[in-house]
Order: C-alpha cells, then sequence, then structure tokens
C-alpha cells in the first residue's frame, strides 16, 4: 500500500531529515514510528501526504507516486489518507459538527450523506452531545478525537497520526488510543509517530524507528527501545 | 463543481461574517470611511467638471453681417458659416430682435431706433469643441458680407486654461484618493484574512481545493463591499438631494451654469460606489488568500 524507495530529504538549511528511506508497509497495518526529536520522524510522516516533497527517491500511495504529484492533485491525494495532528488543527469558527463536515464538503458530497457519516464518527469518538460546540469549548483530548473523526470520516484507507497523544494527559491517551485500535480493527491502516513508550510497550504493533534520517530498526511487533 | 457546493459557499461566506464579528466591523468601517470621501469627491468633480461645461458652451461667437449684405449674401454667408467643419450650431437674430434685446436690458428710451436700426443683423455661432473657438471665429472672420466676428478674445483663452487646469487636477485627486482607498481596503481585508492563515493551512491539509478555499473568502470580501457601501451611498444620495434642492432655484436665476440633475447623476455615482466596493472586495481577498495558498 505504500512504499517508500531511497527517500531523500535535504531542508534548505541543510539538514539532512531523510537518508535513504526504505520502507513497505501493507493495508492494515498499525505501525509506530519512534525516534528521538529531530532525527526525521515528522519529515517521514509529512512526506506522505506531501506536506514535505522528497528530495530523491520515491514514495508510492496507493499506486500514485507522490514525487511526482502535481501540486494541483495534491488535495485529491489529501482526500484519501486522514491525517491527526499533535496540535488538531481545528478550525477555530466552525463548531463540531462543521469541522467534521468540512472534509465531506470538500468531496462535494450530498448533504444527507454528510449529516449521517459526520454523527457516525462522532458517535464512534463519543462527542456525539457536544456536536454544536466550538473547539475553544473543549478540552485537549476532546479536541484530538474530533480531529480523529474528522480524518475518517471520508472512510479513509489509511489515517496518519503525528505524535496525536502528544498534549494530552495519560488517561486521555488510551482513550484515544482505543478509537484508533477501534479504526484499525476495521481495516484502515494506521501510522503514529509517538513519544509513548508506555502505549507502544502495552499495545504491540510493528515499530519502525528512525535516527539520523534512517529506519535503524524495524520490529513486527516491537518495543519503544529507548530509555526515559 | 456542484451546484450544491456553490450554495454551500454562498452559506459559509455569511456565517464567516457573523463569526468573524471584529473583523467584520474593521474591514467594513474601512470601506465606508474610503468609499464615503471617494463618493463625495467624485459628486464635487463632477459637478465643477459640469460647471465648467457650461461656462465652456456660453462662449459664442458673433458674427455682425455687413449693413450692404441683401437677403441672398445674408443666406449665402449662413450657409457658409453652417459648412465650416467645427460650427456646432448656428442662430440667426435680425437687427429687429437685437434692438429688443437691448430695449430690454437699457430700457424703452431705445425705442426710438425702430424708425431708424442701426444695428447689425447677427449671427451667433457655437464651436462643437468650444476650446476650438478662435479657430472658428478666424475661419468665419474670411468670410464676405462679415462686419465684424466677436469672440471674447483674450478672456476665453484665460477661462479655458483655468477649466482645464482644475479639471487635470481633480483627475489627479481622484485617481490619488482610488489608490488609497484601494490600499487601505485591502489592507484591512489582508489583515483579517492574515489572522485566518492558519485556517487556509488547515483546509489545504484536510484536502480542500484552491477554488474550494478562495470561493467562500472572495464572497465574503464582496459582501463586506456590499456592507461599506450602504452608508456612502445612504450619505452621498441623502446630502446631494439637500444641496441640489436647496442650490437649483438660485442657480436657475443666474442662467449661468447649473448643477447635475439629482436624477440619473446621483443613481450613476451611487452604482461606481457600489461597483468599486465589489471590486475592492473581490481584489482584496483574491489577492490576500493567494499569498497563504501554497501549503
Amino acid at each position: 500500500m505504500i512504499e517508500m524507495i531511497n527517500v531523500y530529504k535535504k531542508y534548505p538549511n541543510g539538514i539532512v531529515a531523510a537518508n535513504g528511506i526504505n520502507v513497505e508497509i501493507e493495508q492494515g497495518e498499525f505501525l509506530y514510528v519512534v525516534g528521538p526529536s529531530g532525527a526525521g520522524k515528522s519529515t517521514f510522516i509529512k512526506m506522505m501526504y506531501r506536506e514535505e516533497r522528497p528530495t530523491s527517491g520515491e514514495i508510492i500511495i496507493n499506486g500514485t507516486n507522490l514525487a511526482k504529484l502535481k501540486a494541483s492533485r495534491v488535495p485529491y491525494l489529501r482526500r484519501q489518507i486522514g491525517v491527526v495532528f499533535q496540535d488538531f488543527k481545528l478550525l477555530p469558527k466552525l463548531n463540531v459538527y462543521e469541522n467534521v463536515a468540512y472534509a465531506l464538503e470538500v468531496i462535494e458530497e450530498a448533504p444527507s450523506v454528510i449529516r449521517t457519516r459526520v454523527m457516525e464518527v462522532l458517535e464512534l469518538v463519543g462527542l456525539k452531545h457536544k456536536a454544536r460546540m466550538f473547539p475553544t469549548e473543549l478540552s485537549g483530548g476532546e479536541q484530538q478525537r474530533v480531529s480523529i473523526a474528522r480524518s475518517i470520516v471520508n472512510t479513509p484507507k489509511l489515517v496518519i497520526a503525528d505524535e496525536p497523544t502528544g498534549n494530552l494527559d495519560p488517561e486521555t491517551s488510551w482513550e484515544i488510543m482505543n478509537i484508533f485500535e477501534e479504526i484499525n480493527a476495521r481495516g484502515t491502516t494506521i501510522i503514529m509517530a509517538t513519544h509513548n513508550r508506555e502505549i507502544v510497550n502495552t499495545i504491540k504493533h510493528r515499530v519502525i524507528a528512525i535516527e539520523g534520517g534512517l529506519i535503524t530498526r524495524d520490529d513486527a511487533r516491537g518495543d519503544y527501545g529507548y530509555e526515559g | 463543481m456542484k451546484a450544491r457546493t456553490l450554495g454551500r459557499h454562498f452559506r459559509e461566506s455569511f456565517k464567516s461574517i457573523g463569526r468573524n464579528g471584529w473583523m467584520t466591523f474593521a474591514s467594513v468601517s474601512a470601506v465606508t470611511v474610503t468609499l464615503l470621501l471617494v463618493g463625495v469627491f467624485v459628486v464635487i468633480m463632477m459637478n465643477l467638471s459640469k460647471v465648467a461645461d457650461d461656462l465652456e458652451k456660453d462662449v459664442e461667437i458673433k458674427v455682425m453681417v455687413e449693413l450692404t449684405a441683401d437677403e441672398a449674401a445674408r443666406a449665402t454667408l449662413e450657409e457658409e458659416i453652417t459648412n465650416i467643419s467645427g460650427v456646432a450650431e448656428i442662430l440667426y437674430s435680425p437687427k429687429e430682435e437685437e434692438l429688443n434685446d437691448l430695449v430690454m436690458d437699457f430700457g424703452e428710451d431705445l425705442r426710438l431706433f425702430e424708425q431708424e436700426n442701426p444695428l447689425h443683423n447677427v449671427f451667433y455661432a457655437k464651436a462643437v469643441n468650444p476650446q476650438e473657438t478662435e479657430a472658428v471665429a478666424l475661419a468665419i472672420d474670411e468670410l464676405d458680407n462679415t462686419f465684424e466676428v466677436k469672440y471674447g478674445k483674450g478672456k476665453i483663452e484665460k477661462l479655458f486654461s483655468f477649466l482645464n487646469t482644475s479639471r487635470n487636477v481633480g483627475l489627479v485627486l481622484i485617481i490619488a484618493l482610488l489608490f488609497t482607498a484601494m490600499f487601505l481596503i485591502s489592507n484591512t481585508i489582508r489583515i483579517t484574512i492574515v489572522a485566518r492563515r492558519r485556517d487556509i493551512e488547515i483546509m489545504k491539509l484536510v484536502g480542500a481545493t484552491n477554488w474550494f478555499i478562495r470561493i467562500p473568502f472572495v464572497l465574503e470580501g464582496i459582501w463586506l463591499g456590499i456592507l461599506g457601501a450602504i452608508i456612502p451611498i445612504t450619505l452621498v444620495t441623502f446630502l446631494y438631494y439637500k444641496i441640489y434642492h436647496m442650490l437649483s432655484p438660485k442657480l436657475e436665476q443666474g442662467k449661468l451654469f447649473e448643477l447635475l440633475e439629482f436624477s440619473p447623476f446621483i443613481y450613476q455615482v451611487n452604482a461606481l460606489i457600489l461597483l468599486m466596493a465589489v471590486f475592492i472586495g473581490i481584489w482584496g481577498s483574491f489577492m490576500s488568500v493567494r499569498k497563504f495558498l501554497k501549503v
């Protein structure tokens, strides 16, 4: 489903964030991406939804080569991928319902479909009763659940999460993980960059470690593997 | 794009106006102030230009016909004057009429001259372009059977040069004011959109195309422009109505010049204000969004 071949990424300021990455990810996998800060985790993640473009190499997602993707086609790529961010990235002027609905409005879905789909996913993340509230009226965990709801509302085959629990307390983090587990159980591929060793060591999945822009470890049911 | 998406964009743009309360207020105020300035200024300049035109139109060439000329010679002269290119209209005033005018101006005593009228038959000619009066007058002077051709030599040159200068100054001022208005308003709109830079970034990350993001912003720009045009249009219309009805009766007595008729002039000005408002709204939001769409 996802294939990276010899991917290099050098930023204009000279930092090399990817130094020849090769990886293959199958449909339905749950993958943790771990590694120290500044080692290239975020770049690895960002290249998958084309927020960053590789300097060289190929990234193939569902048969599309992102290295050759035209800028005008990027929105259509992003519609096939749900993305969850550490800082939630909700639209502050839209309420919970509208934030989730936005992902369906961009694909020009019929209003009746939008209504049922949005309420379905809000039910899944347990926020049906807060549909009319605005992001600022919600706790961090609730905002992250809205963000997750938005990422899965158009049933993408792939959900990418960049430290989704990074801003949340431990208890809320476990709730969020349960939601991801449920999404994964439905057959959606999940790629999650994280610093949370407890989660990685408890809910066992494939673990990729990135250091110095290289994949240094790739275990089918691995541990977090770093001290502290 | 599907029709219902367009409907969605309309709804979204209205909603955004309400939810961005203070930003809406700031942009609308900026539009209001500048359009009011532009509106008032346009009304003043257009009227000054009308006054200038009126003054110019009053410039005429008085052609006194030779006393010896008979009816046939007079008719020939009339035809010859009409044939000069650049002559707009020609009016014949026989010496009896000329005398009548004098009697009106200076009193009944002059009726004595009705027995032996010493005046000339006169043609009054006007140039198509008043600024060419001198050339036309000289051409008429060349013709046979003209006794004297008068056109206010010296005075009209000064009048024309004064009117031309004031027209140019007015034009420059209007253009300068328009640029200031554009700058001020687009700047305010830019600030409101910079405030939503993050929103645009998020929209792109969720898979919105550029047009999907742009259209609601542009529509919002249009509504802001229209909202900002309400007060200037109302005020300019009201003030001009008052001034027009106060000044017109007095000016009519003088007959030297008139203000532009309330209708259709004020509707044209209003249409101009509205058009500018809409244009500024579209342009301002379009340019500002463009900067942030490259995520």
